[in-house]
């Protein structure tokens, strides 16, 4: 489904992501584990078009992402959604504005259709009602769950979380993770979870991946993470400094 | 004396590069004019047109105003009276009123798009445009581009009629120079060209401010101090454009 090959990326000469390569099977959603700087988000951006490696190539869905044109770009970010670590939501918009904004730009579904899907949408995020604030009136957890429901309103077949729980609390964290979870259910939709919340996302996740400085340290399922005797590792899946 | 020469030579390089920057992005918005989102365009001829009106209104009327002032003084001296519409309106229409107008344009609107689209990069949204397909070219910069060069067009249009305006009621108030006698001054010896003179020099500056400011904007990296020096460096450059395409555009219609 996702394929890094040799995956390279320098910021100035320094390698933000050294020769990664990585296989990620369709149906599976994988926790994207490590600390600060590891690259993980970058790895999330090459793979949806945003950044270009320097070297190494993406497929997805057995599609180079580097030989396609501004057209199949496009059409490959429409099978895509993504939840921005920072919100992303446009300020000028209202909620309801933001979460139909990529159903009204696709140009397919009329008027009725796109208000109700938004209606549903966020019923199911459980924040109804609020289809005509603005993202600045929202808590921080609330725009996490419009952000969430903007990322799957078109339905897409990969979904890429950028630290869905930061700076939340624990309730609205789980509430969070509880979206991720019903989204898994689905075995048509591939998603890559980039967290630090490593309890949370240890039940939601198929595989885990543990990146340090640019390089995948670990692969592999929820029993070889577990038995994994590498020290960032165990710290990681531990939440503790001891190795 | 070396030190000196290669900080001269980086600033240098660094203008080279902002002009070639600057002329790429200016390409690539004509190009996607066509592809334009119009909701937006509508969406910013409202924020850049109408809620820049007040501001404009205010400026024209005071400049028109102290045009009379000033040229009363000299007026009075020689008892021409005839002629302080003329010079008023001469001075306001080719000048004073288009670079006005462009500095508050740029202060207002140019500072207020830089600052935005800043911060919309800072902050991702416009990761989250690409990454839901949507190019932000046609999207966000093409409306911006555009409503900033029509609406600064007709501002100075509207300006110079209030500065006109302002003008006539300041000769009549504190002049006692009959507004009639004054506006007969303007349709006399003022002709078309001086109107269109001015009207060219607000496309233009309008041009520079809106390329620009959308440049600054789009380029901004290191969160919100970066989005400061984008809004500074988009208002000093929009107007040194603004003084360079004022004496460009008098040289070239001597």
């Amino acid at each position: 489904m996702i394929r890094f090959e040799n995956v390279t990326k320098f910021y100035g000469e320094t390698p933000v992501l050294d020769d990664v390569t990585l296989n990620i099977e369709r149906g599976n959603q994988v926790g994207l584990l490590g600390p600060g700087g590891a690259g993980k988000s970058l790895l999330v951006k090459i793979a949806c078009g945003l950044v270009s490696p320097d070297l190494g190539t993406v497929t997805v869905n057995e599609r180079d992402l580097g030989s396609l044109g501004p057209v199949e770009l496009a059409e490959h970010r429409f099978q895509i959604g993504m939840l921005f670590q920072n919100y992303a939501l446009f300020d000028y918009m209202t909620v309801g504005e933001n979460i139909a904004f990529p159903l009204r730009q696709e140009g397919k579904l009329d008027e009725l259709e796109i208000r109700n899907r938004v209606e549903d949408l966020l019923h199911k995020v459980d924040l109804p009602g609020i289809e005509r604030n603005f993202p600045n009136e929202l808590s921080g957890g609330m725009k996490k769950r419009v952000t969430f429901a903007r990322a799957v309103v078109r339905n897409p077949d990969l979904l890429f979380y950028d630290d869905p729980t930061a700076g939340l609390d624990p309730v609205t964290s789980s509430k969070i993770f509880n979206l991720l979870e019903k989204v898994r259910e689905d075995k048509n939709k591939t998603s890559i979870v980039i967290t630090h919340d490593v309890l949370g996302v240890r039940d939601i996740c198929d595989r885990f991946i543990v990146m340090d400085r640019g390089r995948i340290l670990f692969r592999g399922d929820r029993q070889a993470i577990e038995d994994c005797d590498i020290k960032l590792v165990r710290q990681f899946w531990e939440g503790s400094s001891d190795g | 004396m070396m030190h000196f020469l290669r900080n001269l030579g980086a600033r240098a390089l660094g203008a080279l590069h902002d002009i070639g920057q600057l002329t790429v992005l200016l390409f690539r918005i004509l190009v996607s004019i066509p592809r334009l989102d119009v909701q937006e365009l509508w969406r910013n001829f409202y924020k850049v047109g109408v809620k820049s009106f007040p501001i404009v209104f205010v400026t024209a009327i005071l400049t028109g105003a102290i045009m009379v002032i000033q040229s009363g003084q000299l007026v009075a001296q020689y008892d021409a009276f005839g002629l302080l519409g003329w010079g008023a309106g001469y001075a306001t229409l080719r000048e004073i009123g288009p670079i006005l107008i462009g500095l508050m344009f740029s202060g207002r609107v140019g500072a207020n798009n830089t600052a935005e689209l800043g911060t919309m990069k800072i902050t991702e949204q416009v990761d989250a445009l690409r990454a839901l397909a949507i190019n932000p070219i046609p999207y966000l910069l093409a409306p911006r581009f555009i409503a900033i060069i029509s609406m600064m067009f007709l501002l100075t249009l509207i300006g110079n009629m209030m500065a006109i305006l302002g003008g006539a009621l300041t000769a009549q108030l504190l002049l006692e120079v009959d507004y009639r006698l004054f506006f007969w001054s303007i349709s006399e010896y003022l002709v078309l060209g001086d109107l269109w003179n001015g009207l060219v020099k607000a496309f233009f500056f309008g041009v520079a401010i809106a390329i620009v400011s959308c440049h600054y904007g789009y380029a901004t990296s290191g969160g919100a101090v970066g989005v400061g020096r984008a809004v500074n460096s988009s208002v000093v450059v929009s107007a040194i454009s603004i003084f360079v395409l004022n004496f460009s555009i008098g040289a070239l219609t001597l």
